[in-house]
């Protein structure tokens, strides 16, 4: 290649690398946590009722650290996260705004929302133990407990113990229990495990489905998601979905939620694609298509999600299961869960 | 070599490697912060030892592996002649091109408890459970390893064939006619020869081995990286963090220096490099069909099983996978791992020279230092490259505000400039260690020769040295490229909105163990790493 050409090249690529700079008059752009292809289908809704492109950057790890670093120049408008911790970390970090609407008001129940408003959910999910049809069958009194006895030796699997809803989890036990006996449980529940935690939340029901456990600490979503794909529906079919610790705290449940960023440069428009997301529309389809349960309460969960019965929720408070984040991390580093 | 030592032959080289290097002091800086959280302590107390010896396995592991791959075949291709050689010349090199965490989930997929592979043994012996048989885990460190070797080894391979082929054949013709054996010869002189393409090749896996995350998580190993994600993004302490990384990097510097320390008085040039064409074993029986196994095993565990997999997958999932989104993000993924390959190139070209110019510590130590960065994971890279440009783009728009200008915004960490620097901080060492490797089998006599007939220093090296080591400039090219193409964490951390390259896209799905979907546009990334090398590979052939 000859210097002119190589030098054209060049100018060529420089000239794209500032074109990405320049955004449509109308837009809000949304820091992800949560997998695009979950939340397309609320956001095309909403660009096509408003006209408000939606700008996503989705990453798993770090967006909180890069807003941070972006400071008040930062194009972030919202911060869009799968669970509580997150959120929790996102605005301890003074990094969010609160929101005065009419409208999230009425439409997000005060628990599901910070104190000052800095903060609002938008879909629940249960922690579930799933058990295998063939050798367990239905276990509505099974309690989180329950996994860490001698009972259970080898019939548990479950994610990665540093995966956010487990962590979630393990927190809401701190809280619950305190630290010295969440440790206790941990142990017992490590030493139950039919193998060292991996994979994800459909890998566990895979191998409930083939004979490895009988039992699989997963999302409730992960049914709806299984049962409506090809592939997976037979593995869906070979487990029963329970909703632990109804006797007793409540099953345990997490949050994927919406933070208004501090420096938002759309902050109007942030504001309508966070209403839209609390609405009937949205929340009707977070519930048809995610299998999630909506926060809003006159939102119906999908016919699916329905028949596998009510359930008693954890009432804990969610800013108290964020206090123990941290702590429920150097747990699982202290009886090395993963390892 | 330079009579009047100009400062622009220093500043240059210099202000690259400055540039290269401000990511990884920002993280270095961020260590001496002090901790309030006890994070480190935390650590210290609980897994820090079992991530470190665990970091060590999979490194010596992976690099074991590597060489048990590489080197063989490496010297079958170069020194011998066999049935489809020539086929397999450059089918050695091709699973560069596939990223390794698509392999590893191929692969876990594949073999695990809940896999075809143990579905069907089980079917067709009737076992019932886990208990009647035994099957290897392969989520394990050397599970992971041969994973990670498998996609590593053509690094060694690519580096040794060449050592091999340029080697002088009449060392080796020389050696043989002492009375030493093939192998002895191979063992005796081949070797020793190409110790420093070997360093050069393992140095490069050890780097990405250690920077690795996707692929060890996945096997639910956990390594130091581990440790840099958990304290830095769970427990939200960057200093921590920033401790384990510069640790890391420290060790790597160690090992690097050690090894140039044991060359320092070796030195291998190159007289003539065409020799040994006709000189090749040729082998038969036994030997000819032992070294086609061996071979073509690689070729199919690296390269023909994952492919046909994901084929599989592509096949049952086409009409979701297929859209205008795919052919959108297959464009940007080109033209940014062009872009990378071309600059890193350049990067390299750079560092070379100066050394070739002015050999001495301060060059030695430019290229040492501007090949830091293959080691960070492209995470903590990522943070490295947003502390620094982020840092500029706030002053830069104070400043402008306070001139009563309009403010620029997030010109450099809100672009694709940041995206870019965090590749080439990344992918340097690759660039500048192929040309180093093909720039030092140069020998000085003809850059002598070419100054004495009045010639200067650049234009000897743009006469003499680029046109010697074309092939390597083309090979550093390649591997940038498709490194660019494979990489994942930067670029996830580092893009602007609207932004999405294949392996961002690919993350999408694979992040929610989504393979099927993601099996059109992994292809999609392999196939784009193959043409390259097929096309290269076509021209060098013709040169020949």
């Amino acid at each position: 290649m000859s210097i002119k050409k190589g030098l054209t090249v060049l100018l060529a690529g420089a000239s794209v690398l500032t074109s990405s700079m320049s955004f449509a008059a109308e837009e809000v752009n949304v820091y992800s946590y949560r997998q695009p292809f979950l939340i397309e289908p609320m956001m095309k809704e909403f660009t096509a009722e408003t006209g408000i492109k939606v700008n996503i950057l989705f990453a798993k790890k770090g967006l909180i650290e890069r807003i941070k670093r972006e400071g008040n120049l930062s194009k972030a408008d919202l911060m869009l996260t799968s669970d509580f911790s997150r959120l929790a970390l996102f605005t301890e970090d003074g990094l969010a705004q609160p929101v005065e609407s009419e409208v999230l008001d009425k439409n997000i129940p005060s628990k599901f929302h910070g104190a000052s408003k800095e903060w609002f959910a938008l879909t629940s999910r249960a922690r579930s133990i799933y058990s295998s049809v063939e050798r367990v069958g239905p276990t509505p009194n099974i309690t989180y407990q329950d996994l860490a006895t001698p009972a259970f030796k080898g019939k548990v699997c479950m994610r990665s113990g540093k995966h956010p809803y487990n962590i979630s989890l393990l927190a809401s036990i701190i809280a619950h229990e305190g630290e010295a006996n969440a440790k206790t449980w941990l142990e017992g529940l490590k030493a139950n495990l039919a193998r060292k935690p991996q994979g994800n939340d459909r890998a566990q029901v895979k191998a409930v489905k083939e004979g490895l456990c009988d039992y699989a600490l997963t999302n409730s979503y992960y049914l709806g998601k299984m049962l409506n794909d090809p592939k997976q529906v037979s593995w869906a079919e070979a487990v029963h979905i329970n909703f632990p610790n109804q006797a007793t705290t409540g099953t345990h449940v997490n949050v994927s939620g919406v933070s208004l960023a501090k420096y938002s440069p759309n902050k109007e428009n942030a504001i309508k694609l966070m209403e839209f997301l609390s609405g009937d529309v949205a929340q009707g389809m977070y519930a048809e298509i995610n299998y999630e349960y909506p926060v809003k309460e006159d939102v119906k969960p999908s016919k699916l999600v329905a028949s596998w019965g009510e359930f008693k929720q954890d009432n804990i408070k969610l800013s108290d299961i964020a206090a123990q984040h941290k702590a429920a991390i150097k747990l699982m580093d202290e009886v090395k869960f993963d390892l | 070599m330079i009579s009047k030592s100009s400062n622009l032959y220093k500043l240059l080289p210099w202000g690259v490697t400055c540039i290269l290097l401000c990511p990884i002091i920002a993280i270095f800086l961020s260590a001496f912060v002090i901790d309030e959280s006890g994070s480190f302590s935390h650590l210290v107390d609980t897994v820090l030892f079992t991530y470190i010896s665990n970091s060590i396995l999979v490194i010596l592991s992976v690099v074991l592996l590597s060489i048990i791959f590489a080197m063989p075949s490496a010297w079958f291709v170069a020194c011998c002649d066999f049935p489809s050689r020539k086929k397999l010349q450059w089918a050695l090199m091709l699973p560069l091109a596939m990223p390794p965490y698509i392999i590893a989930i191929v692969y876990t997929d594949l073999l695990d408890f809940t896999g075809p592979v143990q579905l069907a043994l089980r079917r067709l012996f009737s076992w019932q459970s886990i208990d009647d048989y035994y099957f290897p885990d392969i989520r394990t460190i050397f599970g992971a390893s041969v994973i990670l070797a498998l996609s590593l080894f053509p690094y060694l391979y690519l580096l040794l064939r060449s050592a091999f082929l340029t080697q002088s054949a009449g060392l080796f013709q020389a050696a043989r006619t002492l009375g030493l054996s093939p192998l002895q010869a191979f063992w005796r002189v081949s070797i020793p020869l190409s110790r420093s393409a070997m360093a050069v090749g393992i140095s490069l896996i050890a780097m990405e081995t250690l920077g690795d995350f996707a692929t060890v998580n996945y096997f639910a190993v956990h390594t130091l990286t581990t440790a840099i994600y958990d304290t830095w993004l769970e427990l939200g302490s960057l200093t921590t963090a920033a401790k384990i990384s510069s640790m890391m990097l420290l060790a790597i510097v160690i090992l690097i220096s050690l090894e140039n320390y044991s060359r320092r008085k070796q030195q291998v040039y190159q007289r003539n490099n065409n020799g040994n064409v006709d000189l090749r074993f040729v082998l038969t029986g036994w030997k000819k069909w032992g070294v086609l196994a061996f071979t073509w095993s690689l070729v199919s565990l690296s390269l023909f099983i994952p492919i046909v997999t994901l084929m599989y997958y592509a096949a049952h999932y086409f009409a979701e996978s297929l859209n205008d989104d795919l052919i959108n993000y297959t464009m940007n993924s080109l033209w940014l791992a062009f872009l990378v390959a071309i600059l890193a190139l350049i990067v390299a070209l750079i560092v070379n020279f100066y050394q070739r110019l002015s050999p001495g510590f301060a060059a030695k130590s430019t290229i040492r230092l501007s090949s830091l960065g293959y080691a960070v994971p492209g995470t903590v890279v990522a943070i490295g490259v947003l502390i620094p440009l982020t840092s500029f783009d706030l002053l830069l728009n104070d400043f402008l505000l306070s001139w009563d200008l309009t403010p620029v915004g997030l010109i450099l960490s809100g672009s694709l400039v940041i995206l870019v620097l965090g590749y080439l901080v990344r992918f340097s060492a690759i660039a500048v260690g192929s040309v180093d490797s093909s720039l030092v089998q140069v020998s000085p006599s003809l850059e002598l020769a070419s100054r004495t007939l009045g010639n200067g220093p650049v234009k000897t090296l743009w006469r003499v040295n680029i046109p010697l080591i074309k092939k390597g400039m083309l090979t550093a090219f390649i591997l940038v490229f498709i490194e660019a193409m494979k990489e994942l964490p930067a670029a996830l951390l580092l893009r602007p909105f609207n932004f999405e390259t294949l392996a961002t896209y690919v993350y999408q799905f694979v992040s929610d163990e989504m393979i099927e979907y993601a099996a059109l546009p992994a292809l999609m990334i392999i196939a784009l790493g193959l043409i390259p090398f097929i096309v290269v590979n076509r021209l060098l052939e013709k040169k020949r």
